[in-house]
């Protein structure tokens, strides 16, 4: 069933609004932060200023407080397309290698959130007593979890992919089991009777009925776990001092005062969870509209 | 009280003895069926018929082992209804259609096949044997969406149908329906029970429906849940739609409508 309210008009204009105004906002911004520095070095130097010398020196400022926008793009330029990719100092390096243990963890993740939905719904006991273990686990502050994670399997001579890995799965696992717990309970009760009435084993009623039913739940779960798990890996880089990664990245930037290079790894992180997600949108819709039956659902991102 | 047909024990299909069942909710006890006698012989075409709440679908649940009864008897085809499920005894056509939205017609009604192991062959025979009784071959593709509610009840009979069980329970099949399609289902049902002999107990809230298709129809009431008639109805074999203006039918009709007023306390 099409309906008007399904074709969309176009957004192309509200975006570019938004856009505008946030670039606006950001250019002020750097004025507003960047002027105080600026004013001191004309004071010390005794010169004569106006507000639009002000302003461009604010722009333009070497380890700006707030980096202006066209400094960042700068910054993107030099560190993804003019450095080679193996280069140390090319962002693309650094996001392939967040992403590998982004999607490692994610896969982990998945695959145990997936497990212990299953458990939980199959199995009695485990109902009654995981669920409140799984929930304890997420009060635990990642921040304060990841850097005792990374240097006890340093300790025991693992390291790079695998900790980091293990650090994303933490986050990732939660909302699937969570979301699949709800998706595998979520057939109508008369669709488990009339799998009944045929006396249909435990693994025929998961199979024919209760996957297919968590599918879009367990979509919506996937979304929230795939961004959670590059929070994971990025917050996994930060303790090993800056080797490698984005999260390495955005320490090394902090240490030298290299404002621009952290907005330009924090763009590159929201560029990529951004299309990890979108990804998994364009994939949910292809499944959703398969065990819709071919109809058209209202779907939004 | 004991309204159940005399018939000798060894024909019996259904033997219900003393059943009582209690739900327990927030708000205390609801005796959903209280004293229930009840025998159906191989064959017979049964209607439950009774306002809503009185455990007409309750009963036919036990029945089908959806609902454990707090006390009493029950035999289905001379076992318990746990067993007579385990050996998948009956058919069972829910209030809805219950099909699955990502299975098409055709696999929809090869479910029950694929569930109770039927060879591939078997299979695709079956469902188009039965998918052709319900009048709808051509429409094996399509997805339930796509069809009519009327349709998709069809194909829901279809996949009952299709593992050929000798006993079928029906729970107010039309009643989400229009009168127009609610006839014209009536007729095919009627057709269909004449043609194979099936046992078939239906639950249904309307007079009319009740007493076109039935061989015996069972009258109950509410609070608690209970038989308070059995009306025995035999309309000729041949009958058609317009025997709903004869005198015999508006005569069983007229009883079916006493033993209903009878049994309801508008008061409650």
């Amino acid at each position: 069933m099409t309906t008007s309210i399904g074709r969309k008009p176009s957004a192309t204009i509200p975006v570019l609004t938004v856009v505008v105004a946030i670039i606006m906002i950001w250019y002020a911004g750097a004025i507003n932060l960047n002027s105080p520095q600026i004013i001191d070095r004309y004071e010390k130097k005794g010169v004569d200023w106006s507000f639009t010398q002000l302003a461009t020196d604010s722009w333009n400022m070497k380890r700006a407080v707030l980096p202006s926008p066209h400094q960042i793009l700068a910054e993107l330029k030099t560190t993804i397309i003019d450095k080679n990719v193996t280069s140390k100092r090319s962002l693309v390096f650094h996001a392939g290698i967040t992403l590998s243990s982004t999607l490692l963890g994610f896969v982990l993740g998945a695959g145990l959130g997936i497990s212990l939905a299953v458990g939980i719904v199959y199995v009695e006991t485990l109902d009654k007593s995981l669920m409140p273990w799984i929930i304890t686990s997420q009060t635990i502050p990642i921040l304060a979890l990841a850097p005792m994670v990374i240097v006890v399997f340093g300790a025991m001579g693992i390291s790079g992919l695998l900790p980091k890995a293990l650090i994303s799965m933490y986050l990732c696992f939660f909302p699937v089991a969570v979301g699949m717990v709800k998706g595998l309970r979520s057939p109508q009760p008369m669709l488990v009777d009339l799998l009944n009435t045929y006396s249909a084993s435990k693994w025929q009623v998961f199979w024919r009925l209760r996957l297919p039913s968590a599918v879009p739940f367990l979509f919506a779960s996937l979304k929230v776990a795939i961004a959670l798990s590059l929070v994971g890996a990025i917050v996994a880089e930060l303790p090993t001092g800056g080797q490698a990664g984005l999260g390495a990245r955005l320490l090394s930037g902090s240490y030298y005062g290299q404002t621009n290079l952290i907005w330009a790894s924090l763009i590159v992180a929201a560029v990529m969870s951004a299309s990890l997600v979108s990804i998994l949108g364009i994939i949910e819709r292809k499944v959703c509209y398969r065990l819709a039956g071919g109809q058209e659902i209202s779907n939004e991102l | 009280m004991n309204l159940a047909s005399t018939s000798t024990a060894t024909n019996n299909v259904v033997e219900v003895k003393e059943v009582c069942l209690d739900f327990h909710t927030k708000d205390g006890v609801v005796k959903a069926l209280s004293n229930v006698d009840l025998s159906i012989n191989a064959g017979e075409f049964v209607s439950f018929i009774g306002p809503s709440g009185c455990g007409k679908t309750t009963l036919m649940r036990v029945l089908a082992d959806l609902e454990k009864p707090t006390s009493g008897s029950v035999l289905v085809n001379g076992m318990s209804p746990t067993e007579a499920r385990k050996q998948r005894a009956y058919g069972y056509v829910f209030q809805a259609p219950a099909l699955l939205p990502w299975r098409t017609v055709q696999d929809n009604v090869l479910l029950p096949l694929e569930i109770m192991g039927y060879s591939k062959d078997q299979r695709q025979k079956l469902a188009q044997e039965y998918l052709q009784l319900v009048s709808l071959s051509g429409f094996e593709a399509k997805y339930p969406w796509q069809l009519s509610g009327g349709m998709q009840q069809r194909v829901s009979i279809a996949r009952a149908l299709s593992v050929e069980p000798q006993l079928l329970f029906m729970d107010e099949p039309f009643g989400a329906l229009d009168e127009i399609t609610r006839d014209h289902l009536n007729d095919q049902l009627l057709r269909l029970w004449q043609q194979t002999k099936k046992t078939v107990v239906f639950v249904t809230h309307s007079i009319p429906e009740a007493v076109f298709l039935s061989s015996r129809i069972v009258v109950m009431s509410p609070r608690p849940g209970r038989i308070i008639d059995v009306i025995d109805c035999n309309l000729p074999a041949d009958r058609t739609l317009d025997i709903r203006e004869s005198p015999e039918f508006l005569a069983i009709a007229q009883r079916v409508r006493a033993g209903l007023a009878a049994g309801h306390n508008y008061d409650d």
